[in-house]
């Protein structure tokens, strides 16, 4: 093998000029010049609910009316509908985005060749995988709030103008929905589910991409699923099935969810989300697949 | 100071032996040829000496563990690969930028100043760039990098004559100074012989023969003969024979003959030195055969 490499600092040594956090967002940058949509679809299915609430909005003063009749609960709910499709489009956009960005990312590089160039870089693979990681996990995430929060904004304004314009009093229609402290929940959704949460998924993803040769899509997908015929042939149980859907679910405890969005939110509550230990497991199996991740990397070459 | 140290160097696809035990001392400041045909083990050994692969044996390049620092490593170490690497997604002002960011020893001002000469603009992606021009952009890259060792493979592959040329030239007049290190593999062998200060020839996963340019230009010689002078010109054994418009070029190994015979070669006909190309075939020609002139 190699010989193991000496710790006495060699004469070289003064070129370490570039931090390491100056690395990462070099890195993270150059990940958003190459995946565009990665902010591109989060803005497009932003403007094209937009387009539909614009129709949502002619029928909107005799769609009040007619709330103004249900009880304050239902009335809630149905008022806070729209925001919630906007938020969850939001949501199911970024993982999607996010899923194929992660299958792609150590995957693209090695068969577009670049990966010759980003190696001859004084960057570590694990600086590479890290920022690769921060994608999905951070990124994504912020984009897709600020997009959300951006769109809540101009649908809350929509809707009042038009009620304004039809003559309607907006103040007891609009009272119930707190849009800042939802845009705080939202985010707040999106820490804890769509990043600590889906971690696990992000980091298996991005262990796939760096191993397989081709098809690292069916790679990702095949094998869980596999695994769950299985064992739901061999022992009649689904533990495994379970365990995923527990995880992508993103709830500790998936109840009644009756309400708006405030009580989907609701549960999540951080003291008791932070002693699951299901978060934590996941958690590990993140930093597990982001290492095997970063070990591949070094063997890998073009394919 | 040695810039690359081998001891051993053994690396194996299977059951492929790519590098059958390499041993390689580079110095600094010298332009190193590695010649060889195609599965040799060049690309194999470069990649080594990059840490893009694992490999057996013991191998230093400026003091590090290529394998286990590549990262420190690429400080100081540059690298062109056979076919352009650059992503083609990428814009020229982003190679820009991403290489300001993450490396210490980047001089932008340079990179641009190079750039300048060319039809290369700031907003094209590499896509949208020519071959040739891909190259000048990777080459303007490289050399506004201060490092001490460049390490090219197969870099003109591709090119037509005038980028070829060109790339030669500037690599000599704008970025080779005696403090800098060059390894090159090519082909393209006429091309680089006024370039190089040392040749290495490798052929099966080991170095069949190397020595300095000088000692080349004073050890061989070639010598053009006309037929009837053919058979008089071979009792002096030359190391390989071609012919060459009715007439035959003997290539020989000056160490092998004495004086009196050295004096005599010009008598045949012009003596020259030969090019790399010609000594290359002799010497992998002859290998396959009973290896005369092979030297270890």
């Amino acid at each position: 093998m190699t010989t193991p490499s000496n710790a006495v600092p060699t004469p070289a040594d003064h070129s370490q000029a570039v931090s390491p956090t100056r690395l990462l967002a070099c890195s993270i940058r150059r990940e958003l010049w190459e995946h565009r949509s990665l902010y591109i679809a989060p803005l497009a299915a932003g403007a094209v609910f937009l387009i539909g609430f614009l129709f949502y909005l002619f029928r909107l003063p005799s769609h009040m009316r007619a709330i103004h009749a249900l009880d304050p609960m239902h009335q809630r709910a149905a008022i806070d509908e729209p925001y919630m499709m906007a938020a969850g489009l939001l949501m199911g956009t970024a993982m999607v985005v996010g899923a194929f960005y992660s299958m792609d990312a150590l995957h693209g590089e090695r068969r577009d060749r670049s990966i010759l160039f980003w190696k001859s870089m004084p960057v570590s693979d694990l600086t590479t995988v890290l920022s690769k990681a921060a994608i999905p996990l951070f990124v994504l995430q912020l984009i897709a709030a600020a997009v959300a929060v951006a769109v809540m904004w101009i649908m809350f304004f929509l809707s009042s103008a038009v009620l304004l314009a039809a003559g309607a009093s907006i103040a007891p229609s609009w009272s119930p929905l707190p849009i800042a402290q939802m845009s705080l929940l939202l985010l707040y959704h999106l820490a804890i589910v769509h990043c600590l949460w889906h971690a696990p998924f992000y980091g298996w993803m991005l262990m796939v991409s760096s191993w397989a040769r081709r098809a690292p899509f069916l790679w990702a997908v095949l094998p869980p699923l596999a695994i769950g015929i299985v064992e739901k042939l061999v022992f009649n149980t689904s533990h495994f099935t379970g365990l995923l859907l527990y995880h992508l679910g993103g709830s500790p405890d998936p109840g009644p969810q009756s309400g708006g969005l405030m009580d989907m939110l609701g549960h999540f509550h951080p003291g008791m989300l932070l002693s699951e230990s299901g978060l934590w497991t996941g958690l590990a199996a993140t930093a597990v697949c982001l290492a095997v991740a970063t070990r591949l990397r070094r063997y890998r070459e073009p394919i | 100071m040695t810039c690359i140290e081998a001891r051993g160097l053994r690396k194996a696809f299977g059951s492929t032996i790519a590098l059958d035990g390499i041993d390689l001392r580079v110095e600094e400041g010298r332009i190193l040829g590695l010649i060889g045909p195609n599965g040799a083990g060049k690309t194999t050994a470069l990649k080594a000496i990059l840490g893009l692969t694992p490999y057996q044996g013991e191998l230093r390049v400026l003091g590090r563990d290529p394998w286990t620092e590549r990262d420190q490593l690429m400080c100081d170490v540059c690298f062109m690969a056979d076919v352009a690497v650059l992503p083609r997604w990428i814009r020229v002002s982003q190679v820009l930028d991403y290489v300001t960011g993450v490396h210490p020893r980047f001089d932008r001002a340079k990179a641009e100043s190079f750039l300048a000469k060319t039809t290369i603009r700031h907003a094209s992606t590499v896509r949208e760039l020519s071959k040739g021009m891909v190259t000048q952009l990777h080459l303007a890259l490289v050399m506004a990098i201060d490092a001490k060792l460049l390490v090219l493979d197969e870099p003109t592959l591709g090119l037509d004559i005038l980028y070829r040329k060109q790339f030669y030239d500037s690599l000599l007049n704008d970025y080779f100074d005696r403090s800098r290190t060059i390894v090159v593999t090519t082909h393209q062998v006429e091309e680089v012989q006024h370039v190089l200060t040392d040749l290495m020839f490798i052929d099966r996963g080991r170095i069949v023969f190397g020595c300095s340019m000088e000692e080349f230009e004073s050890r061989y010689a070639e010598v053009t003969v006309n037929p009837d002078q053919v058979t008089a010109a071979r009792a002096l054994k030359p190391i390989h024979e071609r012919p060459a418009l009715g007439r035959s070029v003997l290539l020989f190994d000056l160490t092998t003959l004495d004086k009196v015979h050295r004096q005599h070669l010009g008598a045949f006909g012009d003596v020259r030195t030969p090019n790399i190309a010609d000594l290359f075939v002799a010497i992998l020609g002859n290998a396959a055969g009973p290896s005369r002139g092979v030297r270890q």
